[in-house]
């Protein structure tokens, strides 16, 4: 699956406009898959301010995310444009504590619950 | 739509001979699975690199015919 430049551009914007973005089906309100609800809990558990952007309504980023970050599934979560993990990866990574020390290494504000 | 625990075992021993597996079938549907990978290929490589080395032993399956992998990689203690 090609990912077209016009839907490159798009997802660098969106990555370089906002420091910490996830990919997901549905919002952080009403998210509409599992995954994504499990991955939405994680970041408002540690009070971090996100951008979701809901694939459903963007199926060209939907495949285009796929190939950009080489990773099959959605959610998918970035911190300043990096890459961090899916859902089983945030988890692991939030029940070690890598991902509060992630996220501060990158000077990203939490207010953890 | 939906692939066997012996599929899935197939594929990833055909990437990492070596590797020892463990699958569960979380909902017995043939697309919610959850499988610990354990290989030394996976050493010197950050999470993200060892889960990507299993989506592409699952030659694109990851995402299509098999919905959920809930995956878990360690190298060999």
């Amino acid at each position: 699956m090609a990912l077209n430049e016009h839907t490159k551009q798009q997802i660098d914007r969106e990555l370089s406009g906002n420091d910490v973005v996830l990919f997901m089906k549905g919002t952080p309100v009403f998210p509409m898959c599992g995954f994504s609800a499990a991955s939405v809990q994680i970041l408002s558990h540690l009070g971090v301010r996100f951008k979701g952007i809901n694939v459903l309504e963007a199926p060209e980023i939907r495949e285009g995310i796929k190939t950009y970050s080489d990773w099959p599934t959605i959610p998918q979560l970035y911190v300043k444009g990096e890459f961090v993990g899916g859902c089983d990866i945030m988890k692991e990574m939030y029940v070690s504590g890598e991902l509060q020390s992630h996220l501060a290494d990158m000077g990203i504000e939490t207010d953890p619950v | 739509m939906a692939m066997s625990a012996a599929e899935i075992e197939h594929l990833i021993l055909e990437a990492f001979p070596d590797a020892s597996i463990e699958i569960e079938d979380l909902r017995g549907d043939g697309d919610h699975y959850a499988a610990t990978v354990v290989s030394g290929a996976f050493a010197g490589k950050t999470r993200v690199q060892q889960h990507q080395l299993v989506y592409r032993a699952l030659k694109g399956k990851m995402g299509g015919e098999l919905h959920a992998l809930a995956l878990t990689t360690r190298t060999p203690d």
